[in-house]
């Protein structure tokens, strides 16, 4: 298998990983994939609730080295985007970033999805708490 | 859009004292060939570069010879007599031969055919085929250890079966199977007995009487012989066995397989024979012990790696790992300076990971954390020490890079987990 040299770097070099505190009301929380089909990417995004920036993101990846490669260039990606603006992001830019072989399309496709997850889980997070107590936090 | 796609740079790793990278440790898929063979086949290029069939002059003659002592050595090696041993291009032809062959030939008798689906994609998509013109074949499951169980082999016999083709040594989990009761079980109904013996010829011992072999596949560049080269063992006594021939032609080796013999590559088969006949029981007590101590390195800095397979009945070069919570792509990316196999989907082109492990009951997930050390003549002790090392620290970094062992470690159980799945 031949790897770009941007996979070789996020892979030797992961951006971002490690957690973030998934009960907070800032954080939300993607969880993609199955380790039955030998991927799963938990994404987690920090939102300020002022300007629906995202502050902060964090990854854990299960899977070959495109898959955390696409999850790492996702986070970097994610990091200063309104949450409108994330949603925008495309696997077929990560695609196109890594060099991604057609074998690795699912590993972006993936990334994608951890990203839309993650919004998803803090926007549900929003439509329930009383948005004067999240932002008092 | 770049497009400067390479393959992965060596690591960085400083190797210690004796240590050239990368390592190779995948003596399954092939072997190193021993200089020793190179040396006896050298002359047969260019001074002796007569062909075989040739019987009116020297250089026929010098080829003639070449083969004949090859063909010897190879029937000293596994018991049998130098009538008994066929030429062909490799196991994968020696396979297709043997199965189609006795398929063709025993037509008449019966159209059944038993194999185990651990078997090799040689022997699998052989018997695929035939069951295309109306043969019927037996897939046996496997056990847990990966062996068969010999009590459902039995019961899958029947009056029309002609074949049973189990493979002697499993090309990846090592596993050996009871192949003298196997033998003796078709002997016993007039069945008869093909093994493909690709891993397991000149690493054990194999004796086609002692084991109730009737027909046999072997490979020279599993046993640190040339490319392109291997034979068929077909018994030519209690019982006699008849093979069709597949390739149709001048006649060369009985009728059975017609072609120009390869003369270098039949030279260099025989010389690994006799290595292995001179230096297997000694080479297998070494290889068992580098193995060991690899299992022994690995599993006492990890935790969660499971075994598949049996431990007791494989080939001592062999270990198979699946490392929990990490994948066996980005695995072998980590340690890229060690050339190993895995057992994950994405080192294959279908996508699917190891149908071998899937056999043995082993979990997908644990199928794709799976990595294949095929430990060989020219690996050492120095070497093991550190594949061990480099791979105890890069499945703990991966583990760290992993949400299912974080998952794991806080409690949750993975098995309950309801997966997003694509």
């Amino acid at each position: 298998m031949a790897y770009s040299d941007k996979v070789l770097d996020h892979y030797s070099n992961p951006r971002n990983v490690g957690s973030l505190d998934k009960n907070s009301p800032q954080v939300g929380t993607g969880l993609v994939g199955a380790p039955e089909c030998g991927d799963v990417m938990k994404l987690q995004i920090k939102v300020n609730p002022q300007t629906n920036v995202i502050e902060d993101a964090k990854f854990k990846t299960f899977g070959c080295g495109s898959a955390i490669a696409s999850s790492s260039l996702a986070t970097e990606w994610v990091k200063g985007k309104t949450v409108d603006e994330a949603l925008q992001i495309k696997n077929t830019e990560i695609v196109k970033e890594l060099s991604l072989p057609p074998v690795k399309i699912h590993c972006s496709v993936l990334a994608e999805d951890a990203i839309r997850a993650a919004i998803h889980d803090w926007k549900k997070k929003q439509d329930v708490a009383n948005p004067t107590a999240v932002a008092a936090q | 859009m770049s497009t400067d796609v390479k393959t992965i740079p060596q690591a960085e790793h400083v190797a210690p004292d004796g240590i050239k990278l990368p390592v190779y440790m995948d003596n399954h898929a092939t072997t190193p060939m021993d200089p020793r063979v190179l040396e006896e086949m050298l002359p047969y290029f260019m001074e002796k570069f007569g062909n075989a069939a040739s019987r009116n002059h020297s250089f026929g003659w010098a080829a003639e010879e070449g083969v004949e002592t090859g063909r010897e050595r190879i029937a000293k090696l596994v018991g049998a007599t130098t009538k008994e041993i066929i030429f062909t291009s490799g196991a994968t032809e020696s396979d297709n031969l043997a199965i189609k062959g006795v398929a063709e030939m025993y037509k008449e008798k019966g159209n059944h055919i038993i194999t185990a689906v651990t078997e090799h994609k040689a022997v699998l998509d052989t018997c695929k085929r035939l069951e295309k013109y109306g043969y019927r074949v037996t897939y046996l499951p496997v056990q847990k250890d990966g062996l068969i169980d010999l009590d459902e082999l039995k019961r899958a016999m029947d009056n029309k079966t002609i074949l049973v083709t189990i493979m002697a040594a499993n090309n990846e989990i090592g596993v050996l199977q009871s192949v003298a009761e196997i033998g003796k079980l078709c002997h016993e109904r007039g069945i008869i007995f093909h093994t493909d013996a690709t891993q397991a010829v000149g690493k054990i011992p194999v004796d086609v009487n002692k084991q109730n072999i009737d027909v046999m596949s072997i490979s020279a560049h599993k046993m640190y012989g040339p490319k392109g080269v291997g034979a068929l063992y077909v018994r030519r006594k209690n019982p006699r066995v008849q093979i069709s021939a597949i390739i149709d032609g001048g006649g060369h080796e009985r009728g059975m397989r017609s072609g120009t013999l390869n003369v270098p590559g039949i030279v260099g088969l025989g010389k690994a024979c006799a290595i292995a006949s001179e230096e297997m029981a000694k080479e297998a007590c070494h290889l068992a012990g580098l193995r060991n101590r690899l299992r022994d390195k690995i599993m006492s800095g990890l935790d969660e790696v499971y075994i598949n397979g049996s431990m007791e009945h494989r080939l001592p070069g062999n270990l198979n790992i699946s490392f929990a919570y990490v994948e066996g792509e980005s695995l072998l990316m980590g340690i890229n300076d060690i050339a190993v196999s895995s057992g994950s989907a994405c080192t294959s082109a279908t996508l699917e990971p190891s149908y071998v492990l899937k056999a043995l009951g082993t979990g997908d997930d644990l199928a794709h954390s799976s990595i294949r050390f095929g430990i060989g003549r020219f690996n050492t002790e120095a070497e093991v020490d550190y594949v061990a090392d480099r791979v105890v620290e890069t499945v703990t970094r991966l583990r760290e890079l992993s949400p299912l062992y974080e998952m794991a470690k806080e409690g949750v159980d993975l098995k309950s987990v309801k997966w997003a799945a694509e």
